[in-house]
């Protein structure tokens, strides 16, 4: 919807061109003929709905898009024109009631959803404007405006980096609002672009907007006076994005190509769209049953009330003719209001009150979630966010949980942990969480059994600092620089990596902490060359001869450098994988055990080797090195050739770990969820090892899960191309996975046991746009539909480098994937947002990344491990909770208008009501509403610590359980039943209507209140029998509405109303009191029709593989066994 | 009680420092109320209904409604009722001529007489009532032709009728008093009873016109207008009478001024519409006898007299008339006993079967679900 208004926003003239052009700084350019400012969109972010002026009639019109809205809307017209047996304020109300509140909500909503657009877009930024820097609102930035942005704060739109404060024309930027990723990353300057901008003439010619993160080309022309104009391409590594934040650079200079909704960021931004619940649908449904016995039932009065008039005598008789008006009117047109007159009859058995008290109990439910305690995080001092209470049921059927891994199942805190020298271990005694800087002066390394000598604990540790891209922050910044001086900087673990180091991956920065804590400190690179403070405290310099960067297919870097006394060393660290060909096998089965244990274990995993060069191998490796940077063909496939050659014959010095700390109880959350039946994924921005030692972390991969690879490495291969590699990948794994694997029953009674083969499945973000977009469309649903079936097969699905959009992408496609599992998405970055806003349900953490996920989410909570409580305690018993409540209430309407229409085959199809008025409005508001809300809202069939206990429970309730057809088929019968027996039971009284002692009968409104009398004491102690927690709030609700309604009886009987045209009730109710017989048959029907319930529960049986102890404390509610209820003697059967 | 006890808050201490001290207007700390309320720990009750709480629950029901269920039917059947259709469809019937040559303009009124014999004595009050079968009392046009404000005295609606009336609202350019089509159609038959006594004598029984409608309708649902004037004839003067009535309201009962106009006990009874289109109405009370020896009405042969004004045929409709007892739990109706019965032996037999089939699976099954 957004990308529409976007297009009407921008001008549709645009679209057709392929490139825009930009004018920098507004300055015509002498070339062009004729200065042509096109119009481009303003820099305005827009996420809110509605303005001042459309909010009434869109939001009128999105209500009555609601079915039941605009029934009751119909019905409510109806007995406005026609003459109806109701008053048309019994459903007007209601629903201007319910109309109203849902606006509110919603204005208010939107309103702060306006108020966070307008902190963004009225954001002061600084433009260059003919010279002079004009402070200026975020909005009015236009495209070729020059914005300056100082250090911290966010891009305000999509810039083309001009000029930096750092000498080298580079400046850092991270990008963790984006996708996830919160390291540095370098972006350069256009080449030639002259110090003084404003001198600069130059124009941008860029493809049009698009949401890829990654991608950009365009080209730069600059013009100088008396020269050709330079030519320039641009990519992505000028382009600044909206949303990412300057770092470590003073301020920078930028151009605007693409303005507010145009920029990357707000392209990977999904409209919000209203998410409705699994729930809704269902109730939906139900909906549509009950209109067709509705309309049914109204199709067949009206047909026998003219079958029944067609006979002599008895449409008119002559104690009861038509007025003139009835006579006049159209025999056609007399039948159809008949049947609207039917419609608004029966109309109760679709009750507007249902849609109230859902709202009601939605909201006010949702309460108990901000309310949780245990949802209160001490660290941020904040408990739970409820954005959205409409999805609170569905947070108990998940079946999928997609997560996002930085910041969510880990905290990004990367800490070294141990490392393994020339075999033997080192582990580091203190923890992060202490105070620990004193451990360096009073012994470094650990012994822990043995010690390596002494040699190759130096070398290993020089290694570790030499053999990386870290960057030492500059002195002189605001912060002091501290690293050097050990300690300080240690107190304050979560703030070191913004503190002295800059590197491109965070855990580089461990590697050289962690070779910090055992003495050797790196100090920086200064021209060339690099400084260690070694044990000794003494400065080693080495002269940086090379780096041989890192590169995800390698998965390894190394470094070259020169020793003082002339030597020349290459120290090289990477990947096991990489790193152990390449040096001698005898050293590699000494340390293979460690890395091993270590990678089980969740710890990144990277193994150091070094060599030492020959004068005359370095001769070679230096002019190979240097001849492949300058080549202007393939020079990336040049250099890794080179790189592949020095990088051999290398020597295993040792292997390091480094953890990236999980969330707390990470793993046991995830298990948890797993217990529960749903499937974890994990879609990440991060690298492929990052991520799946990760999993292993969390537990998600264990170490006999089998891993089902599909990256961009796997599908290298010499043969084939990358797409059929694809599709011959797709098919092993699909006969892996799913054929081979047996057959797995569905519901319930699915079987996790650690038995079969579990499998995992990691696929990388380019692979899955292969999957996505093929080149032949016949393949898609192919490659998607073998996807899907084998990640549905595994118990855990990593998908790492994926693009925010990539993430919804594959949110959406589960989504719609065969039975449309619920969804669930959790993250905490802007990177996530797209996902949270896909999925059924978003779930925000309260992270450091911003509040862009907070903000979006549905809920938000200060933890991931508060996941497990809000999923398996919060959402199971909301879902129990409206799943009985949408049952009840179509329930207790059925057997409420059931003897309503009964009454039509006596009372000669005339529409007569066989309540009174009042009865008709109050029974769904006052009389039956408190019980079942008080129940929506308390009810506790299993108590909180046994459901979060045992995951398993929430797979009871799998695949919205209780509101299946087959339990709802059992209320509608139960409904039936008990409407039939009121109705024909007081009949059968009726059949001589003298029930008083003095011989005085009863008329027809006796009649109507004894039946309602019956129905209201049955409904409510139906509910009273189902309610399994009884706090003081239920019994009061529970005696408290039936007293009322004795009460209110009573007071409507006992007074001459002056404002009714009738006094039909006038002690009708207290001389049914006054009758024995009302007595005995109110308390035999009652009776009567809760004996099937109480049947029911003696032979409720507990069954399946459930622990007995669960059943035996609790009685396991029967509507999770509905089939018992049709046939009550199969609950025997073992 | 319960309530205030456990709603009482117990907060957790706040952490150190997290809270300003400042007084009211300090930051409030998020941190929720650990109120067992808002925590979800209100103590509750969780009633456990097993087969061990529930089978004695069903004999209990059992043997208590079997004995109810016996004693309503036993009263049902020593209630005493008679009823004779007088409509006259048959040529045999007494009636026939009447119920032929029935015309609204007839001023003569036609009566026949129509003997039955009782069998039995009826003891104590015996209550008179008449019947109609196919009359749709309970039609929705019919049932909200009336009003209750010109019904309750009041001057305005008097003069004035409501529109529901239609199309009995007026006559003659004249407010109908009482209006619709209820008041309308007001039961006219006379019906008088005589006992032929078996010496020959024809012996009338006398028959109490009052204490036949609810009490609160004839002291405060009806009233006529004009409070305590008893010259009801000029109250009702601008007022016309119901078209098929054949005299005006306030001649209903002329010989008591307390049973005349709109609290005409006869009248009140129409009023209150039937719940079906089959149904009797309280027409008379026969008092028992002062001495207790000899019955109310003594078997023997009887004759019911009627004034034959209300024409149902045309709709195919039935008159009865119907004397019967009174018992505490009203008429004559065994559906009651039989219900009571019924129900309480399949409580009880179920009862039977499923202690059975528990002891049978639930022992060797899960015998720890029985006790509580």
């Amino acid at each position: 919807m957004l990308r529409r208004r976007l297009n009407r926003l921008c001008g549709g003239d645009e679209k057709r061109v392929d490139s825009r052009t930009i004018y920098v700084g507004h300055r015509p350019c002498p070339d062009t003929e004729a200065f042509i400012p096109s119009k481009f969109c303003d820099n305005r972010i827009v996420s809110s709905k509605y303005t001042v002026w459309n909010f009434l009639p869109k939001n009128l019109f999105e209500q009555f898009r609601r079915i039941a809205n605009f029934y009751f809307l119909i019905i409510f017209l109806v007995q406005v024109i026609v003459d109806t047996p109701t008053s048309p304020v019994t459903s007007g109300l209601p629903l201007f009631f319910v109309i109203t509140v849902t606006a509110i909500k919603q204005g208010y909503e939107d309103c702060l959803r306006h108020k966070a657009d307008n902190e963004v877009n009225k954001y002061l930024v600084t433009v260059l404007e003919d010279g002079r820097s004009v402070k200026k609102e975020s909005e009015k930035i236009k495209v070729g405006d020059v914005v300056e942005v100082v250090e911290d704060e966010t891009f305000p739109c999509d810039l083309i980096l001009l000029q930096s404060s750092r000498e080298d024309g580079t400046c850092f930027v991270t990008t963790a609002s984006l996708d996830g990723e919160s390291n540095h990353k370098t972006h350069y300057t256009v080449p030639d672009t002259e110090k003084d901008l404003q001198a600069l003439t130059a124009t941008i010619e860029c493809e049009q907007p698009q949401p890829d993160l990654y991608k950009f080309v365009g080209r730069m022309h600059i013009y100088k006076p008396e020269q050709e104009p330079a030519v320039r391409s641009l990519g992505p590594e000028n382009l600044l994005l909206k949303g990412a934040t300057l770092k470590n650079t003073k301020k920078i200079y930028g151009v605007a190509v693409y303005t507010g909704m145009e920029t990357k960021m707000a392209l990977n931004y999904q409209g919000k769209s209203q998410k409705r619940s699994a729930v809704e649908k269902s109730i939906n449904a139900f909906l549509l049953v009950y209109l067709c016995i509705l309309i049914s039932k109204a199709v067949v009065c009206t047909t026998l009330k003219y079958v029944w008039q067609s006979k002599e005598g008895q449409d008119e008789p002559w104690y009861n003719q038509k007025t003139q008006k009835e006579k006049d009117t159209n025999m056609y047109l007399k039948m159809f209001t008949d049947f609207l007159s039917f419609m608004v009859l029966f109309n109760f058995i679709i009750p507007v009150s249902m849609y109230v008290t859902v709202e009601m109990q939605k909201f006010l439910g949702s309460f108990f979630i901000t309310w949780d305690k245990d949802f209160f995080d001490p660290e941020i001092q904040e408990g739970a966010l409820v954005n959205t209470s409409d999805l609170n049921e569905e947070l108990g059927q998940v079946e999928y949980v997609f997560t996002d891994k930085t910041g969510t199942l880990t905290q990004n805190n990367m800490e070294f942990i141990e490392c393994c020298i020339d075999g033997f271990q080192y582990k580091h005694r203190d923890t992060w969480s202490e105070v620990d800087g004193f451990t360096v002066t009073d012994g470094p390394v650990n012994k822990l059994q043995q010690k390596a000598g002494q040699e190759k604990e130096e070398l290993f540790l020089r290694a570790l600092c030499l053999c990386h891209t870290v960057q030492v922050k500059e002195a002189g910044s605001e912060e002091v620089l501290t690293d050097q001086v050990d300690g300080i900087d240690e107190m304050r673990p979560q703030l070191e990596e913004e503190r002295g180091f800059i590197a491109s991956s965070p855990d580089e920065i461990a590697l050289v902490k962690g070779a910090m804590k055992y003495g050797f400190t790196f100090l920086g690179l200064e021209s060339k060359s690099m400084k260690i403070k070694n044990r000794e405290n003494n400065i080693e310099e080495y002269k940086l001869l090379h780096v041989l960067n890192f590169d995800p297919v390698r998965r390894r870097m190394s470094v070259i450098v020169q020793t003082k006394s002339g030597e020349t060393l290459l120290f090289c660290k990477g990947a096991d994988s990489s790193i152990f060909p390449r040096v001698k096998p005898e050293e590699v089965d000494r340390i293979r055990m460690h890395v091993e244990r270590n990678a089980t274990e969740g710890y990144r995993t990277l193994c150091v080797a070094f060599k030492q060069l020959s004068a005359e191998e370095y001769a070679v490796a230096d002019t190979g090195l240097r001849e492949a940077r300058l080549a202007l063909q393939d020079r990336e496939e040049k250099l890794i050739a080179v790189y592949n050659q020095v990088e051999t014959g290398m020597s295993l010095i040792g292997a390091t770990a480094v953890e990236d700390r999980l969330q707390e109880e990470a793993a046991e959350t995830m298990e948890a969820l797993q217990g529960a039946g749903m499937k974890v994924w994990v879609l990440t921005g991060d690298k492929m090892e990052t991520a799946k030692s990760t999993c292993y972390a969390c537990r998600l991969f264990q170490r006999g899960t089998e891993l089902l690879e599909l990256t961009l490495r796997t599908l290298e291969d010499e043969r084939l191309k990358r797409e059929e590699k694809l599709r011959e990948l797709l098919q092993e794994y699909h006969r892996k996975a799913v054929q081979d694997a047996p057959p797995v029953k569905a519901g319930v009674t699915r079987s996790w046991s650690t038995a079969n083969q579990d499998y995992g499945f990691i696929i990388d973000g380019a692979t899955l746009s292969i999957v996505m977009n093929p080149q032949h469309e016949v393949d898609a649903s192919q490659y998607k539909s073998l996807f899907l079936q084998i990640c549905q097969n595994c118990t855990a699905v990593l998908c790492c480098r994926m693009a925010p959009l990539q993430k919804a992408q594959i949110v959406k496609m589960v989504k719609t994937s065969k039975g449309s599992p619920i969804t669930l998405s959790i993250g905490d970055g802007a990177n996530d947002v797209s996902m949270i806003l896909e999925a059924h349900v978003g779930i925000g953490i309260k992270g450091k990344e911003g509040r862009q996920a907070v903000r979006n989410s549905d809920y938000a909570i200060p933890k991931l491990k508060h996941l497990k409580k809000l999923l398996l305690a919060h959402g199971h018993l909301y879902y129990v909770r409206i799943a009985h409540l949408v049952q009840y209430f179509f329930y207790k309407n059925l057997c409420f208008i059931l003897p309503q229409f009964l009454y039509q085959f006596f009372c000669g199809y005339s529409q007569q009501p066989l309540y009174d008025a009042a009865y008709l409005t109050m029974y769904n508001i006052c009389f039956t509403s408190m019980p079942i809300l008080a129940y929506s809202l308390l009810e506790q069939h299993i108590s909180i610590e046994i459901l979060l206990d045992n995951a398993t429970l929430y797979r009871e309730i799998a695949n919205n359980a209780m509101l299946r057809w087959r339990p709802f088929l059992y209320w509608t019968l139960l409904g039936i039943f008990q409407g039939l027996l009121f109705f024909f039971g007081v009949r059968f009284l009726f059949s001589n209507p003298a029930l008083q002692d003095n011989g005085q009968v009863f008329g027809n409104w006796s009649y109507g209140t004894i039946v309602f009398t019956v129905l209201v004491f049955t409904v409510t102690l139906k509910l009273a029998l189902d309610t399994r927690h009884w706090t003081w709030i239920n019994h009061f609700v529970i005696w408290g509405s039936l007293a009322f309604y004795v009460f209110f009886s009573f007071f409507w009987g006992g007074i001459i109303w002056p404002f009714l045209k009738q006094q039909r009730l006038y002690f009708v109710f207290a001389n049914m009191l006054s009758s024995v017989s009302a007595w005995l048959v109110i308390i035999i029907l009652i009776i009567l029709s809760l004996l099937p319930e109480i049947l029911l529960v003696v032979l409720r049986k507990p069954r399946g593989p459930h622990s007995r102890q669960v059943y035996l404390s609790l009685p396991f509610p029967f509507w999770i066994l509905p089939f018992y209820h049709i046939h009550p003697i199969l609950c025997y059967s073992p | 009680m319960m309530a205030s006890s456990y709603n009482a808050k117990d907060e957790d201490g706040h952490l150190p420092g997290s809270v300003g001290s400042g007084g009211p207007g300090a930051v409030k700390s998020k941190k929720p109320d650990n109120t067992a309320f808002k925590q979800q720990r209100l103590p509750a009750w969780q009633p456990i209904l097993t087969a061990g709480t529930v089978l004695p629950a069903f004999f209990m029901i059992g043997l208590i409604f079997i004995p109810i269920g016996i004693g309503l039917l036993v009263t049902s059947n020593n209630i005493k009722e008679f009823e004779i259709d007088y409509t006259g469809v048959d040529m045999s019937s007494p009636c026939f001529s009447c119920s032929q040559n029935y015309s609204w303009n007839s001023t003569s009124a036609c009566t026949c007489s129509v003997p039955f014999t009782l069998d039995q004595p009826f003891e104590s009050n015996v209550f008179m009532y008449y019947g109609l079968s196919n009359f749709y009392q309970n039609h929705r046009r019919y049932v909200k032709s009336r009003d209750d404000s010109q019904l309750n005295g009041d001057k305005s609606s008097l003069l004035n009728p409501s529109k529901e009336c239609e199309p009995y609202r007026t006559s003659d350019k004249k407010s109908i008093a009482p209006c619709g089509a209820i008041a309308n159609s007001l039961f006219n038959d006379t019906l008088e009873l005589f006992y032929n006594h078996p010496n020959g004598s024809k012996i009338t029984i006398h028959l109490e016109k009052t204490g036949i409608a609810w009490w609160t309708d004839k002291h405060v649902k009806f009233r006529n207008p004009g409070g305590n004037n008893n010259n009801l004839s000029s109250v009702f003067r601008d007022t016309s009478k119901p078209v098929n009535w054949h005299k005006p309201v306030y001649e209903l009962d002329p010989s008591d001024p307390d049973n005349n106009g709109f609290v005409n006990e006869d009248f009140i009874v129409w009023m209150r519409t039937a719940a079906l289109p089959t149904f009797r109405k309280l027409y008379r009370i026969i008092q028992k006898k002062k001495d207790n020896m000899t019955p109310t009405l003594p078997p023997g042969n009887y004759s019911l007299e009627v004034t034959y004004n209300y024409p149902v045929r045309s709709f195919d409709g039935r008159k009865r008339m119907i004397l019967s007892t009174i018992s505490w739990m009203g008429g004559k109706n065994p559906f009651l006993g039989i219900a009571y019965i019924t129900v309480g032996s399949v409580c009880f037999f179920l009862g039977v079967v499923l202690l059975i089939i528990h002891h049978k699976y639930g022992n060797r099954n899960n015998s720890a679900d029985i006790p509580n």
